[in-house]
């Protein structure tokens, strides 16, 4: 069976890019930054304690779900949401769901997407894709950040779903049981650029927000004495990989938001907000210039401390640039 | 970012493509954002293969300490699965106490047979391949 009137959509991230698909399926049109607006799915958090392979965390965006969430709320969109104890049971739920015609919302893990490229198959379990079909053994797969529709086995998928460790998706699933037709567009927008003022500059400190920006740029300072070189650059590895390899746009999501406050300008009919992008595209070319920075010392490898303050300082400039543009941007809605 | 400015650089991990055509959000030259496609920036390309360099390490230094027979089959596919001790014990359904017995040649001498087949499942190798390691 094949949901025909699915249309497969590419999107820079999996978790707006779902919620794209499944609310246009249902007629409501908007555009990835929208509902990365919308979500107020612009973040910063770097947790030093929470350790994966033994690299401190950083994030670029909020935690996983909450865009989806926050945008279906907004929008008087109910969400049918359901998780699974049992894997057959959970492998049965989509079959019926998909049987009714109903394309369906999935989290998985990365590791068993066998049409991903090699190097990117990591235990990552909040990805989102979409399922729209099944043919044979196969399901029809929408995956967001993929720039076709794909397919996966029914076993791939069954093992994507169920996969263990942190945080396990459980099978986890959804799909919209009823929309509006209609809803206060720009009052959305309003009230998701005020829930990014407040997480960006009244998160607490020092893990989160603009403080968190600053904290990790001393933190990084720090690298060259505490860390054996070896190390150091694995640990800035990371933070560029947050930055720019899983589908933020570019950036760390700043040129999606940036996109976004375009849209909203529009959409407000504010000239304000419109200047408010543009300053946001220079912090996102900011961060793009930490980043090709950041790889030169990695390139280097010797640990060398000047290079380390300098990363630092970056972060420190950065994190005060996002403070004011963010004590800013809330007097404008 | 404009979008004259976007980099192509493929990404060759382990010696092959590994690139992933991503969305990219750009500027054109009226200053108004669109999206564009792109496989890789050479910043980004660079950490991940560190990434794996550092992980070929860990599982090429596990191997030879499983030929030494200071470490369990079960510690080379743990790694070789990118898996860490939380993470296998979770798909083992054991405490992780157990399983770093279970990584040791004492414990793994001592696994009852189903518990082998969990582990062979786990790793998606058949009991044979576990038992008789030969790397």
């Amino acid at each position: 069976m094949i949901i025909d009137n699915f249309q497969h959509q590419q999107s820079a991230h999996c978790e707006s890019g779902v919620t794209l698909g499944l609310l246009r399926y249902y007629g409501i049109e908007l555009s990835e930054p929208l509902i990365f607006g919308i979500g107020a799915g612009y973040f910063f958090g770097h947790l030093p304690f929470v350790k994966v392979s033994g690299v401190p965390g950083t994030t670029f965006r909020i935690w996983p779900g909450y865009i989806f969430k926050r945008v279906c709320r907004e929008l008087g969109v109910k969400m049918q949401v359901t998780s699974f104890s049992n894997s057959g049971k959970g492998m049965q739920a989509l079959d019926r769901a998909l049987a009714a015609g109903l394309p369906v919302g999935l989290q998985t893990s990365v590791f068993y997407l066998s049409y991903f490229p090699p190097a990117y198959r990591f235990h990552f379990n909040g990805h989102n894709l979409i399922a729209y079909g099944k043919e044979g053994t196969d399901y029809l797969i929408s995956d967001p950040v993929m720039e076709t529709a794909t397919r996966l086995s029914a076993s791939d998928l069954e093992k994507a779903r169920f996969a263990k460790g942190f945080p396990a998706p459980n099978g986890r699933m959804y799909y919209p049981v009823q929309t509006k037709s209609s809803f206060d567009l720009p009052a959305a927008i309003r009230r998701g650029i005020k829930k990014t003022c407040w997480f960006m500059l009244s998160s607490p400190p020092p893990f989160f927000g603009v403080h968190g920006i600053k904290f990790l740029g001393r933190k990084i300072k720090k690298y060259p004495v505490k860390l054996e070189p070896r190390k150091a650059t694995l640990f800035i590895g990371n933070i560029i990989r947050m930055q720019e390899e899983i589908g933020t746009g570019g950036g760390g999501f700043r040129f999606l938001y940036a996109a976004f406050l375009q849209e909203a300008a529009q959409h407000l009919n504010s000239p304000a907000l419109l200047e408010a992008s543009k300053e946001m595209t220079n912090i996102g070319d900011a961060w793009r210039n930490f980043a090709f920075a950041a790889a030169r010392v990695m390139k280097e490898r010797t640990g060398n401390i000047a290079s380390y303050d300098e990363l630092g300082e970056m972060l420190l400039v950065l994190g005060e640039r996002e403070k004011a543009f963010f004590t800013h941007l809330k007097t404008l809605v | 970012m404009k979008k004259e400015e976007v980099p192509h650089d493929k990404k060759i991990i382990h010696g092959e493509d590994n690139s992933l055509v991503k969305v990219l959000y750009v500027t054109n030259q009226e200053g108004a954002y669109e999206t564009t496609r792109y496989e890789g920036w050479e910043a980004e390309n660079l950490a991940m293969s560190q990434a794996w360099e550092d992980i070929d390490e860990k599982i090429a230094r596990t191997l030879e300490l499983v030929k030494k027979g200071e470490l369990s089959p079960i510690a080379y596919y743990m790694e070789k699965n990118l898996m860490d001790l939380p993470t296998l014990s979770s798909y083992v359904g054991s405490w992780k106490f157990f399983v770093k017995k279970h990584l040791t040649p004492q414990g793994f001498k001592k696994l009852s047979p189903k518990k082998l087949e969990k582990y062979a499942a786990v790793f998606n190798i058949s009991v044979e391949e576990l038992v008789h390691f030969n790397g």
